[in-house]
Order: structure tokens, then sequence, then C-alpha cells
């Protein structure tokens, strides 16, 4: 298959792209920011996703979706991380909905519809520490009657504070540190235990760190089999890194091409700024990371589609090399902008804000570098 | 798909029946590689065959028509050979600048003749080309060549010097940038090709910091070349020209896929041993290294990206530029890391152990990447003013 987008998935891309532009632009962050909006997204705007059919992207057809891909859902996450759209499209419709895969019946019913109409809300609470481990898993859940007693805490959880649904990650045999004796938990919003404390982040996105205090599940919230449950959680950090790539190279795009932009408008010494080699230098360098950051996503989620077991690496390599080329387009895009990059009105500044958060979730770039050298003996 | 699956299958019980046992390891050093030509030696009694029989075939160009020596592939059949290539191993059966550079250029600006005469040879590997381009006053600002070529209707006469000409000594015929008007630049240029064996053609090897001397300078005294080896056109060659180097950079920024080579990891950990987990007992190297890893598999999908693109007539005409200045950087950042995690093991100049300095003399060739084929300086130029849109670049 070659490495670019079908016919179809450009299509796609002719949709998403004006849609989230008109839509979500980021004068729309900008708005809920200054508000101080409590919920972190427009509900109104997510439903619309669903109207679109964008939620329904990952769901199989037998469950009522659209049965498409990573590369697909890529084409939607780039558009919102171009437009900084604060959204729960990443941790539902690619997170939560990756994780359900492995499900029961029951479970796929009573979520994958609501999440296919963007009513619902889902994310996946794997976090315990600041920096990313999901290798290590202390939370707790214990046999208690015919269910669980989960007691433990996750944080850095996106859009945990409003998730109708929470897919947490929970040790129920085992050590913090071993592979196996992970669970994984449909835990519902509202439960008797669970406290949220919502933070806004840099970016002014909405995270929460969530107590579990004894929170009582039945056996039935079980997402697939008891101490099983490395294999869907490995599935959906796979799914939710890709994701958070392809939102990276939105974010890191977005601010290039605004920078290119002023390089061409910005006078100074007589002549635009953009004639001068040093700049042209920098920017035709951040061109081509960005173009191979590209590269690297798209192939991982071309592998992730054909369920290739080369897929593992490629999404490390896309998540870390993403990570890099977007940092410098930040970079670069501060100061290309001079005084004006560094002030609140202008939007680059957003874009740094959002690049670092992203950058961070599902493990940064040094994260990845280890595991592929891991993955590679060394 | 079932198409291709049944080529795939084809394709890789046809190579593992013919490609021998030694070509299928890795190359130690420069001398394994294979350019074929009339002068040429063979490192081994299989390297000769396996370039025979690739040649027989038309996969030493696998997506060249089979009217000129090529294997008439379709991009997905040359790509699924690739593949079945890389799976087993196996090395390329014929470098050479015939393939890389001056073949492209003719199948787009030659005449039927000149197809029919040059390029099946090139893909046999009977004929060696080396690339006439650089002066001792025009390198980066190519144009501004001096070489003259006179015109006698029916032949030019060619007066001048070129420089850095890889492997002038060993090729059999160049491909040449002559200037057939002086009063203007790139518009007086004009691309012609000679037998090097022509009365007036004289070449002096350069010595590199590698101690090898594959490059010469390359001296013309009234050589008579027949009207019928212009391409493109009298004044034309500019064209031809910028078209080749699209070709050559595509080509050089190939180096950043390496050459096979040891993996890093590896190397590093028979050098500065390992910890109980495997991990390398230096964290810094080891920090290095995986980030480099990083790099080099996004770019490996990088140029699996640019060549599906350039089949598909996609590519920007300028991403050649990106493409050559990310390699090459790439490579160069490679070969430190193979330095550096080889230890002194990789400071050998001569020894047999070594390879004869293998690790030393390709870090040093390396560095000749971000230069040849224009430098990276100058692919960031391009890039600026041609994809950026910049002004004044
Ligand atoms: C190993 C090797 C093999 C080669 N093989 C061949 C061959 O087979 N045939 C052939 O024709 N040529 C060949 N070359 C020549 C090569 O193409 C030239 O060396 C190259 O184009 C640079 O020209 P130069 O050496 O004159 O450097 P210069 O042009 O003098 O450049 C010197 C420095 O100035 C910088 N510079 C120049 N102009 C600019 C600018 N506008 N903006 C910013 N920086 C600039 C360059 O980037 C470089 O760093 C080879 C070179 C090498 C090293």
């Amino acid at each position: 298959m070659p490495l670019f987008l079908t016919d179809e998935q450009a299509m796609l891309r002719d949709t998403a792209r004006p849609f989230l532009a008109e839509q979500a632009p980021v004068s729309h962050l900008r708005a809920l920011r200054d508000a101080a909006d409590p919920t972190g997204f427009s509900p109104g705007l997510w439903r619309r996703f669903g109207d679109m059919g964008f939620t329904a992207i990952l769901i199989p057809e037998a469950d009522g979706g659209l049965g498409l891909g990573h590369v697909e859902a890529g084409v939607v996450l780039e558009e919102i991380g171009r437009n900084l759209t604060p959204s729960p499209f990443l941790a539902t419709a690619v997170g939560a909905v990756t994780a359900l895969a492995g499900g029961s019946v029951a479970q796929k019913r009573r979520w994958l519809p609501a999440i296919a109409r963007g009513d619902a809300v889902a994310t996946l609470a794997v976090d315990e520490t600041a920096r990313h481990r999901p290798e290590r898993v202390a939370l707790r859940a214990e046999r208690h009657g015919n269910g669980f007693r989960l007691t433990g805490e996750k944080c850095f959880v996106a859009h945990g504070h409003v998730a109708d649904l929470i897919v947490v990650a929970a040790r129920t045999s085992g050590e913090t540190a071993d592979a196996d004796g992970i669970t994984l938990f449909a835990v519902e919003k509202g439960v008797a235990g669970l406290t949220a404390e919502v933070e806004r982040l840099t970016d002014a996105s909405l995270a929460a760190r969530l107590r579990f205090d004894g929170v009582e599940v039945n056996a039935d919230s079980v997402i697939g089999e008891v101490d099983g449950g490395r294999p869907g959680l490995s599935r959906s950090l796979a799914a939710l890194r890709a994701g958070a790539a392809a939102e990276l190279l939105g974010v890191g795009g977005g601010v290039m091409d605004m920078t290119v932009g002023y390089l061409r408008q910005r006078r100074q010494f007589g002549q635009a700024i953009g004639s001068f080699q040093a700049l042209q230098h920098r920017a035709a360098h951040l061109y081509a990371e960005m173009e191979v950051a590209r590269a690297a996503v798209l192939k991982a989620q071309q592998l992730l589609d054909a369920g290739d077991a080369a897929a593992e690496r490629a999404v490390a390599v896309a998540k870390a090399m993403a990570g890099l080329a977007t940092a410098l387009s930040v970079q670069e895009g501060v100061q290309m902008h001079g005084g004006m990059g560094m002030t609140d009105e202008y939007d680059v500044g957003f874009y740094m804000k959002r690049q670092r958060v992203a950058a961070e979730m599902f493990g940064d770039t040094d994260y990845h570098a280890d595991r592929l050298a891991r993955l590679a003996g060394y | 798909m079932t198409e291709l699956d049944a080529f795939r299958t084809e394709a890789r019980l046809w190579l593992e029946e013919n490609c021998p046992a030694e070509m299928r390891t890795p190359l130690r050093s420069e001398a394994d590689v294979c350019w074929g030509g009339r002068r040429t030696s063979f490192a081994s009694a299989d390297q000769e065959l396996w370039m025979r029989r690739m040649g027989e075939r038309g996969w030493t160009v696998p997506d060249w028509p089979r009217e000129y020596g090529g294997g008439g592939l379709s991009p997905a059949q040359a790509k699924v050979l690739r593949e079945e290539m890389a799976g087993l191993g196996c090395r390329n059966p014929l470098n050479s600048f015939g393939i890389s550079m001056l073949g492209p250029a003719l199948l787009r600006y030659g005449t039927e003749a000149q197809k029919l005469e040059h390029l099946p040879k090139i893909a046999r590997g009977e004929i060696r080309w080396c690339q006439g381009y650089s002066e001792p006053g025009a390198g980066s600002d190519l144009a501004s060549l001096s070489t003259r070529a006179e015109d006698h209707g029916d032949h030019f006469r060619v007066s001048g010097q070129k420089v850095w000409t890889s492997y002038a000594d060993k090729a059999d015929w160049i491909f040449c940038l002559v200037r057939t008007d002086t009063t203007t630049k790139q518009g007086g240029i004009s691309f012609l090709l000679f037998d090097m064996d022509s009365p007036g053609v004289s070449t002096k090897p350069i010595l590199l910091i590698s101690g090898y001397s594959p490059f010469c300078e390359t001296f013309f005294t009234d050589v008579a070349v027949p009207r019928s080896n212009l391409v493109g056109g009298l004044n034309r060659g500019w064209e031809v020209a910028k078209y080749l180097l699209g070709h050559e950079r595509e080509m050089i920024s190939g180096m950043g896929l390496g050459h096979g080579e040891t993996a890093l990891g590896r190397i590093a950990a028979g050098t500065v041993g390992t910890e109980p987990d495997g991990r390398l007992d230096d964290p810094v190297l080891r920090a290095r290294i995986a980030i480099f890893e990083v790099r080099a598999a996004a770019f490996r999908a990088m140029s699996e990206r640019f060549v599906d693109e350039l089949k598909a007539n996609r590519a920007h005409p300028a991403q050649p530029s990106m493409m050559k200045y990310f390699g090459t950087e790439l490579n160069k950042q490679r070969h430190e890391l193979l330095v550096a995690s080889g230890g002194s093991n990789a400071l050998a100049w001569d020894s047999e152990r070594s390879h004869n300095g293998a690790a030393a003399r390709a870090w040093l060739r390396s560095k000749a990447n971000s230069i040849e084929g224009g430098t990276s300086e100058v692919q960031l130029n391009i890039v600026a003013k041609r994809i950026l849109d910049l002004p004044g670049a």
C-alpha cells in the first residue's frame, strides 16, 4: 500500500478541514479559556462530531460504526490539532473505543452508540505518576461480593471530571511493576467513592486527578478478562499514541504555516524577514523535520490498521519523532515572531502550550526512544 | 491485490534461487560495491554472477521499460521487489550513476536513438558513467561553469576542466555540462555525452581524507564529440542538468537508510558492555543512539513515502532537496555514532582485522554526503525558495 492518503482518506480530510476551521478555530479555545469554562469543551460541537460521523470512525460496522481505521482517525485529529480544538475526540473516539473493542456485547451496546452519536464522553485512566509509566499500575481492585472494590489514584486524565465512562487500568494481582495482573474496568460517572479534582493545564485543557476510595463495581464492569487487561491496555495506548502524534502534526503544521506566512509578510531593514538566509535555513530545516515526522505517523497508522506486528515500534517512532519535530516548530514559531510571539493576544503561544501537553501525553519522546531501545535489546 | 501477491511469491522464489549466499551478507566496505563497466574488476565471482543475473532480468532497473533493458515493473511491483530484496538481505546488484542519474534524464530528454544505445548497457552494467558538472570556479554556483564546446556542425570540440569527478579514472563515458553560449548563464549550457577514451581526455586522481581517491580532476583538450550526443537540444542543457540533479539527490538521500551496518546498539554492547537487563552500560551513549534510531526509522518511512509519491507523480519537484538534506545529515550522525560506539576499534586505519579501517574511512567519507550533489546549505536554499516560497532566496 502506498504511503500516502487514499482518495477516500483525502476526501475525509477535505471535509474535516473546513468543518473544524469554521466550527472551532483557535478563537473557540480562547473563548472557552476566557470564560473559565468548567466543562472543557463544547457539548454542542461534540454532537456535531457525531453528526459528521467522526466519532464512529473506529467503531466497527458490526457495532453500528464506520469501521474505518487509525489513518482516518488521524486525519480528524490533525485538523483538531491545527485548530487547537478542545475536544474529547482522542480520549473517547480513539482511547475508549479501542479499549471497548475487548469488551462484552453488553458493554459495547451500552457505550458505542452513545459515543457514535456524540452524546457520551469516555476516557482512559492510566497514569498514576507525573511521568507516563503504564508498566507500573498500583491502583488496586480487590474482589468484593459479586464484584470489585477499587482503591488508588489516577492523574492526567483528560476529561476525567466530566466523562460518562472511565476505563480504569487496575491491579487485580501481583505487584506494581508486574506486567501481568492488570484488569480494565468500565467505571461510570457518579459512582460512590470516586472523586475528581479538576485541574486546568497550561494549554487551558482540563484534566482530572481521580481518587478511588473503595469504589464498588459489578463483575460485569470488567472489560475482557480479569488479570488479562494488558493487551487491551496496550492496544488502547497504541491508538492513543498514534492519535496524539497525529494531533501534534496538526499543531506543528499549523504553527509552521503561520510562521512561514509571517516570514513573508513582516518587514525589517527594508525587506521581508523571510529573505534573510539565517531564517530561511531554519524554516527549511523545520519543514524537513515536519515532513519526516508526518511520514512516520502515517506509517504507524497504516501498520496499526493492518494489524502488523511492526506497529508497536512504528508507533513509538511516530510519537517520538512527532514530539521532536513539533517542539522545534513551536519554538521556532515563537522566536521568529519576535515580541509578537510572546503576546497572549497572538495565537502562536497557544500552539506552544498545546504542543507541550500533547507531547507529554501517553509518553514523550524520551519515553518512546527508551522503549524503542528496549525493544531492540540495548 | 492477489496479482501483486503472486508477483511477490514469484519474486521471492526467484531471488532465493538466484541470489548467491555471499550477496546476502552486509557490505564490509566500499570495495564490496559493484559498479560494472568495461574496466571493472569484480570483488568476487558471486558479485559478477549476481549483477549478470539481475541485469538479464532487467531487475537492476526494475521500473525502466523492457525495450531499454529494464524490468518493466509497475511502481507497486517495484516496491514489492525492493521489499523482498530487503527481506532476504540481498545486496544491490549494481550501483551506478547510469542507473541513478543519467538513465532517468535520458528516459525523459533523450532521443530514441540515445535511449536505445545507452540504456540497455547501463542496465546490464556494461558501461560505467561519470558526472562532469563541477569545475574549479563552479561549485555551488554550478551554472557559472566555463568548459567550452565549440559548434562545428556535425560535432563539438570540448576544452576545459572539471573537478571532483567521481570515478572519472574508472568510468567509460561521461555526461558533461558545457558552455555553448557565453552571453547568458543558464541559457548557454548544453548537455553532452562522450567516451572517456576519446582523444584529449585525461584524469588525475585526488586523494580524499578517507585515504581513497575516488574522484579526479578531469581535463579536456579539443575533444571531438558527435552532435548526435547532445541531449535536450543546444543551450537547453540546464533543464536536463537540474532534472538529473533531482535524481542524484534522491539517490544520495538513500545514504540516510544506511548500508546494513551492524546495529549501533550491538556495536556499543561490545565495547561498553551491558547491564543485567541488557541496557548499555553507558546511559548517555544509549540515549544518543536511541534518539538517532528514532530519526533513522522516521526517515525510512519518509523514504518510502517519497518514492511512493514520486511514482504517483505527487511529490513536490523540490522534495529531493529536502530528502537529500535530511538523509545526508542523518548519515553523518550515524557515522559519528558508529565511531563513538566502536571506540578505539573504530580508529584502526589499515589492519586486516578492521577491514582496512572500514569504520574510520566510512566515517570520513560520510562527511562528503552533505557536499556532493549540492551542499546542505544549497538544499536548504532550494527548499526555502521553491517549497516555502520565501522571498529573495
Ligand atoms: C566526494 C565528492 C564527490 C563528488 N563527485 C562529483 C562528481 O562526480 N561530479 C561533479 O560534477 N561534482 C562532484 N562533486 C562536487 C560537488 O558537487 C561540489 O563539491 C559541491 O557542489 C560544492 O561545490 P564546492 O566544492 O565548489 O563548494 P563551494 O560552492 O565553494 O561551497 C563552500 C561552502 O559555501 C557554502 N555556500 C556556497 N554557496 C552558498 C549559498 N548560496 N548559500 C549558503 N552557503 C553557500 C557551501 O554550502 C559550502 O559550505 C563531488 C564532491 C565530493 C565531496
